[in-house]
């Protein structure tokens, strides 16, 4: 917890007294963030492992799905160990006859055909989710719903093609109807305001969050018998 | 064997996709396996980008490089080793020295940061002259922006029961987010669809070669 | 009960099956819409358009695979866009997956018109940092501390593109393209609001409503794109049939059955509520 304080309270006075002491300090302190940070990340995998170890061992429900996760992890690993990714070579350098034989390094094959279908189509489900989602949950109940609905009609035809389309013919004068440049100006103004509104509360609560990190006030981070 | 290769791997790609799109009907064995591989890569993926691009360039390449200019970096170095300690119950209690490096120096940097982006730049950024406006529309955004800003924010203000008289800007204020949330919505739209018309652009195209 | 979950549930997989098909058969069959520029995106187009020659882009790629279907063809069409004007690009990755995916833009477009596009000279990358805002203020500090070498290992003080590039501060402008945290946000608080350096960006749409209180008087962010129909209209600045415009037909038929799924829904909403007030009045 001192510790804590120490170095907030080093890095806080460093933006206003970027001289040494402080700067320099602070500017340590930064270059070391990096590699304690590439290690939190490594924790994570351990981590990671050893949950799913865990389950494994206890063949609890689905455990087989675990054990194939972790053997997609460990051949993942070795395939980057072993040959590298990209530009970077590997223990065994670059795979240059791997390369010839599969077109890529074994370790972007896997992200080219595997890791990148997997993640793009897990996402894309969320299309028929707000579909689904669309047709059943979006149903007029009050005025407050009422507005919602309509910047959302306006937004969703005015992001599209159709927008222009259905409203191109309106003269000058009306031209502030026209649907592209009524969502332009509801995501102008209105929006904007909101938007200014949340995130001006949200960044008091950052900052009063962080002050009470530094102040020793929240210590949950330390772990849950602190 | 090249060309085998590229073939195998668009169908991959293909029996992977169908497997997580088959949740739709309902979840099934292909779905699992093809979420827990997901996750397997993920991590392995992280953990070798890390290694190539984090500590070794900014750690062991340097310390092995040039020991004498670069020894301080072993401290960091055991700070990291020490965070590796979380992992057995009985050794957590180390690890606390070098999170509190990596919490302070972020709630520090956040303070800071926060306080000049998000509020006294968006609060300078709201302190215009709306009437000094071009048009009409213009001078009424601009009062829109002002005016929606200063309700929504009143809106937050959750230290005091807001009745009566004082509950009318919290009011202007909630028809402004709805607004805003609206707008989200659409936006939110946008953004899955395109996520799907990615997945089937794979499909018609690199499968099944119904597009060029 | 039972009977109730069935009819959900199969007047889901309609709606699935619907979607399906609405999606795929304007791919298939284009529609050729035309797509309007906005002024956001004519801000971010022009930021890079009015850059002094030769000057030093970040292009920071801060998404995975999962939204690459926005954000990849933003990226193609910025890189495209930099090297037409002679502007050098440096790529950064605030996240992991983000070096993969500037190298296959890279890939992309030097196969398509820029076989003559020299790795060192003309665009580098250098890779991924985790860190988020504390790596990019230490990057304000010292460039060398955060990226002492690029992806290959080279040396950056041996890269000709990085001749002259101390800090932050010395670079010319930087183009964001973000799927979430780490991303625009880091950029906007370290390099455009602390040291001064131009910052435009590119989101996915769900971002972009929350980016655009930036896009201010204090030019905390020089136009935004957001989203696909963003990135069509990047393609179409600079005279580009990409995949973002191609794919914008699919995306304009698929809003319109969004619009009539909420309006069959609330319809049939209205009708349960006047069902059970006649059935209470009853």
């Amino acid at each position: 917890m001192i510790l804590t304080l120490i170095i907030g309270i080093i890095v806080i006075v460093s933006e206003f007294i970027p001289h040494p002491p402080f700067g320099r300090l602070t500017q340590t302190f930064e270059s070391w963030f990096l590699i304690i940070f590439g290690f939190a990340i490594i924790l994570g995998q351990i981590s990671l492992v050893q949950v799913n170890l865990n389950k494994i061992s206890r063949r609890e429900e689905n455990w087989i799905y675990h054990l194939i996760g972790l053997i997609s992890l460990f051949v993942m690993v070795v395939f980057g160990l072993l040959w590298g990714t990209l530009e970077t070579g590997g223990l065994l350098g670059q795979g240059e006859s791997i390369q010839a034989a599969i077109g890529t390094k074994p370790f972007d094959y896997l992200f080219d055909n595997v890791y990148i279908p997997l993640s793009a189509t897990m996402f894309s489900l969320l299309a028929f989710f707000i579909a689904s989602a669309a047709y059943r949950a979006f149903i007029i109940r009050s005025f407050e719903s009422n507005l919602l609905m309509i910047t959302a009609v306006i937004v969703i035809i005015g992001r599209t093609s159709f927008g222009s389309f259905l409203t191109g013919w309106l003269p000058e004068r009306f031209s502030f109807f026209h649907i592209p440049l009524l969502t332009d100006y509801i995501m102008e103004f209105p929006n904007t305001a909101a938007q200014r509104a949340i995130l001006i509360s949200a960044a008091l609560g950052v900052i009063g969050s962080s002050l009470r990190i530094i102040l020793g006030i929240e210590r949950s981070y330390l772990g849950s018998d602190k | 064997m090249l060309q085998f290769m590229n073939v195998f791997g668009i169908w991959l790609g293909v029996f992977f996709t169908f497997s997580i799109f088959s949740f739709l009907y309902k979840d099934n064995p292909f779905y699992k396996l093809s979420e827990q591989i997901f996750v397997g890569l993920s991590a392995g993926y992280w953990f070798i980008y890390t290694i190539y691009y984090v500590m070794i360039p900014n750690l062991f390449s340097k310390l092995i490089g040039d020991f004498n200019a670069n020894a301080i970096l072993l401290i960091p170095g055991f700070l990291g080793l020490l965070m590796l300690l979380r992992i057995i119950p009985k050794l957590q209690w180390i690890s606390r020295y070098p999170l509190s490096l990596v919490i302070a120096t972020t709630a520090g940097v956040s303070i800071v940061l926060s306080l000049q982006t998000n509020i006294m730049q968006q609060i300078t950024a709201t302190m215009f002259n709306p009437f000094a406006a071009e048009t009409t529309s213009q001078m009424i955004g601009g009062l829109l922006l002002i005016i929606g800003t200063i309700c929504g924010i009143y809106f937050f203000y959750f230290s005091k029961k807001q009745e009566g008289l004082s509950a009318i800007p919290s009011k202007i204020g909630i028809w402004f987010l709805m607004l805003s949330f609206g707008a989200s919505f659409g936006y939110t739209v946008m953004a899955r669809i395109s996520l799907l018309i990615g997945r089937l652009d794979f499909l018609l195209k690199d499968w099944l070669h119904l597009i060029k | 009960m039972t009977q109730d979950l069935k009819k959900t549930q199969f007047e889901r997989r309609i709606i699935f099956l619907t979607l399906f098909i609405v999606v795929t058969l304007p791919l298939i069959f284009p529609l050729g819409l035309k797509t309007e520029i906005t002024p956001l995106v004519q801000n971010a187009y022009d930021m890079i358009e009015t850059a002094p020659d030769s000057s030093r882009i970040i292009i920071s790629f801060d998404y995975d695979p999962s939204t690459i279907t926005e954000l990849q063809p933003m990226a193609q069409a910025i890189i495209e866009h930099c090297w037409r004007r002679g502007h050098k690009v440096i790529a950064t990755a605030l996240w992991p997956q983000g070096a993969s995916m500037a190298d296959a833009a890279f890939s992309f477009v030097i196969e398509n018109g820029y076989k003559d596009k020299q790795y060192g000279v003309d665009y580098v990358n250098l890779g991924y940092k985790p860190g988020g805002t504390v790596t990019l203020q230490a990057l304000g500090r010292d460039f060398q501390t955060i990226f002492p070498s690029d992806m290959k290992g080279t040396p950056i003080s041996e890269i000709p593109a990085m001749q002259g590039i101390a800090k932050l501060g010395d670079i010319d402008a930087v183009m964001s393209l973000s799927a979430g945290d780490p991303g625009l946000m880091a950029w906007i608080m370290v390099a455009s609001d602390k040291y001064k350096v131009k910052v435009s960006g590119g989101t996915t749409a769900i971002s972009a409503p929350g980016f655009l209180t930036y896009v201010n008087k204090n030019q905390q962010l020089i136009g935004l794109l957001g989203g696909l129909k963003a990135a069509s209209e990047y393609e179409k600045l600079i005279g580009v049939k990409g995949k973002a415009t191609v794919n914008m037909d699919a995306q304009s038929v698929a809003h319109v059955l969004i619009l009539v799924f909420i309006t069959i829904g609330n319809i049939k909403a209205f009708r349960i509520r006047r069902k059970t007030r006649n059935a209470q009045m009853n």
